[in-house]
């Protein structure tokens, strides 16, 4: 069919009108926003807004919402000051101070536990929640996601709680932890073990590995294998079981036939639960267990196994026994005593100095922009007597871990915590060996 | 690896076989009555244990004792869900049904941890705590009263279903509902007894199990996945194939455990399940 030209014509012709006062109006328009940019950049904002990526829901929820009581606790002193508590940053309340008091407003998301809902929460909570930065996510092979994104998106990215070496080896330009890794924490039991058979004269020679089977369990199984022999201890058996199993008869079998001085075991609270139980039911206790933090330091671990969780050896990051030396920490947990009536453990503290530090060098930044917050992150130096940690400060290396943090051991006797090393910040003395199951009350 | 620990595996196998055949009769009875996949089943399971939990903590009542209330309660629920929920979608596509329990599932899961928050809860010092040795074995004496309640309530089951005129007729709308409409028998009575069963079953599975295990909203999800496989095996539809299935599948997982590796068991298990598919894709004592 043949179309007229002039008809033609006059439809192109109104075509290019069209578009001539689209692109006029855009034009108009993005002057008009890029105006108001100009003027919102000159002045600081009235909120900050920081994503908090947490397992809100899960099987990992109960540490979820212990980190979420602390970071509130946290937000709330920096918005609204700590009276009587002067060695707290931002005690003196009213916001942060660099950037004219703007207030802080945390945004949670929950990741569910899961590494692929980690990722795509990060991205919206920097697309859609627009935050200058992002904290999280406890579990590592979720913060090993979710920073990817945020590296992507060039967001600064501070892990507080995630203990897996790696995360700092990738060497991210935007991410940072203030928590000591595993590598250290591991390295650290073996010192123990040396400190420990010095002192008390134990043979620890054979030592076995017992360890969940995520990113987390099978980079400690790596290491522990690497450090057994250096150290001079024999390997009796490297176990890794699958997270979540309905029964752990088979491995506790291995462990028993594989007869070990010391299981060093790293699970999350549901299997650690599972392992005492079996442990229990088929008469299985080595001299000492050595566990990994995670689920044995959780607060359900002492609850719901009473007396069958004493003499247990773990790995902590923080001990409400340092409250005895320590004025600022016994000042903080009674305020958190005060509102949630429950103690900090290692993973509120962490999330809880996490969020000062973030705060710390957004303050500095004095901007809300990402690359001024990136670098006043790389400037961090807190020094240890402003943190509830038992740290010798923050301060991050290249890599983006702070090299100042330290763990501790503790042990639990009498249904509590109690720090056994470093023997300087001990408050009582390592039991060795732990009393079989039949020797006890 | 001493004579000893092979029969130590063998019994711990059988002991949570019992109850992985538990939870799973529930399952393969709603699909061979229904061809309905519930992927809520886990939940009711973890129900069980609640229940279990609170007579527990509330009352002071061993889970024992509060079983048969904990099992009606369950029943009820099952029948329910089925009057207000799965009564819609019993001739929808297999779709909406997958999505209907899988959003059943969740909401249960998410209800259970808004009520009731995300901890760990365990009952302690029940009537049945500690453990017997036998020779050179240790069984724990919860393990060894699940399993005995896990073959007392399948027992129980199989004779309703092949010994009562109600189990009968429950069979015979399984075999084909029209027909047995023809017969007189309401299909929707019978669909909403099998939920009714079903959920009593992992309700009496989840009882028996809180004994031992550690209570909290995602228990179910543990449990399963391995009752899907359970089923499979067995034989969808096949209360016995269940049963066998569930032993097998339970040692297989322990000794399998044992012989190769901890970190192993589930892909064994798997394998096997896919050998036996492949050679007999109705499992093992399913219907043609």
């Amino acid at each position: 069919m043949k179309i007229p030209v002039t008809l033609h014509f006059s439809h192109a012709l109104r075509g290019l009108a069209h578009a001539g006062v689209l692109v006029l109006s855009g034009l108009f328009g993005l002057s008009v926003l890029g105006g108001a940019q100009a003027a919102r950049a000159q002045a600081p904002p009235a909120e900050v807004r920081i994503g908090m990526l947490y397992p809100l829901t899960g099987a990992a929820a109960s540490s979820g919402a212990e980190i979420r009581n602390a970071l509130e606790l946290a937000a709330d002193i920096i918005n609204n000051g700590a009276p009587g508590l002067p060695g707290l940053p931002f005690a003196g309340g009213g916001g942060l101070p660099g950037l004219k008091g703007a207030r802080i407003r945390l945004v949670f998301a929950d990741h569910q536990g899961s590494p692929q809902v980690g990722a795509t929460e990060a991205e919206r909570l920097i697309t859609h929640d627009k935050v200058v930065a992002l904290q999280g996510a406890y579990f590592s092979n979720v913060t090993a996601t979710a920073s990817m994104v945020a590296e992507r998106y060039k967001v600064p990215f501070l892990n507080a709680e995630s203990s897996s070496a790696s995360l700092t080896r990738r060497r991210f330009r935007w991410f940072f932890r203030t928590t000591p890794h595993d590598e250290q924490f591991v390295r650290d039991q073996f010192e123990f073990l040396r400190e420990l058979g010095a002192r008390k004269g134990i043979d620890a020679s054979r030592i076995a590995t017992f360890n969940e089977n995520t990113l987390w369990g099978n980079e400690t199984t790596r290491l522990q294998g690497r450090l057994i022999p250096e150290n001079g201890h024999v390997l009796a058996r490297q176990l890794t079981y699958p997270a979540r199993s309905t029964q752990l008869t088979s491995e506790v079998q291995a462990l028993k036939a594989a007869t070990p001085a010391v299981v060093m075991q790293s699970s999350y609270l549901g299997d650690a639960l599972l392992a005492m139980k079996t442990y229990k039911e088929l008469g299985f206790l080595p001299q000492m267990i050595l566990a990994n933090n995670a689920g044995f330091t959780d607060t359900e671990f002492i609850r719901t196994l009473g007396r069958d969780a004493d003499f247990v050896i773990t790995r902590e990051v923080w001990a409400l026994d340092l409250a005895r030396g320590n004025a600022l920490i016994r000042q903080a947990d009674a305020l958190f005593q005060q509102r949630f009536q429950a103690h900090f453990n290692g993973n509120s503290a962490r999330a809880f100095t996490g969020l000062m530090v973030l705060a710390d060098a957004i303050d500095r930044a004095g901007s809300t922009e990402p690359e001024a917050i990136r670098r006043a992150l790389v400037a961090t130096d807190i020094p240890g007597s402003r943190l509830i940690m038992p740290w010798q400060g923050v301060k991050f290396d290249e890599t983006g871990q702070n090299v100042l943090g330290r763990g501790i051991l503790v042990q639990i006797v009498d249904g509590r915590y109690q720090t056994v090393w470093p023997f300087d910040l001990a408050t009582r003395e390592v039991v060795w060996p732990m009393p079989r199951w039949d020797q006890r009350k | 690896m001493t004579f000893d620990i092979l029969l130590q595996a063998l019994a711990s196998g059988v002991l949570i076989g019992l109850i992985y055949a538990l939870v799973a009769i529930g399952l393969t009875m709603i699909f061979g009555v229904m061809d309905i996949v519930n992927f809520a089943h886990g939940e009711f399971l973890m129900l069980g244990m609640y229940g279990s939990f609170w007579g527990f903590a509330l009352f002071h009542l061993d889970p024992l004792l509060t079983l048969p209330l904990t099992a009606l309660m369950l029943f009820a629920l099952g029948v329910l869900l089925y009057r207000l929920l799965i009564v819609r979608i019993v001739d929808a596509p297999m779709v909406s049904q997958i999505f209907t329990t899988f959003g059943l599932m969740l909401l249960l899961r998410g209800l259970a941890q808004f009520f009731w928050k995300p901890d760990f809860r365990s009952i302690e010092n029940s009537f049945v705590a500690g453990s017997v040795q036998w020779g050179g074995l240790h069984l724990g004496k919860p393990q060894l009263l699940a399993g005995a309640g896990a073959v007392v309530v399948t027992g129980l089951v199989y004779w309703f279903l092949h010994r009562t005129r109600l189990g009968v007729a429950l069979e015979a709308t399984a075999a084909d509902k029209e027909a047995a409409r023809l017969m007189g028998i309401d299909s929707h009575r019978m669909f909403a007894l099998a939920w009714g069963i079903a959920a009593a079953c992992a309700g009496v599975a989840g009882v028996l199990l809180s004994t031992f295990f550690p209570i909290f909203p995602e228990v179910g999800a543990s449990f399963i996945l391995i009752a899907f496989v359970v089923v499979n095996l067995g034989g969808f539809g096949s209360v016995a194939g269940a049963f066998w299935a569930g032993i097998l599948v339970g040692v297989i997982e322990v000794m399998g455990g044992l012989l190769v590796g901890p970190e192993y068991k589930l892909a064994i298990v798997l394998v096997l399940f896919l050998g036996v598919l492949m050679w007999r894709p109705r499992g093992l004592m399913g219907k043609a």
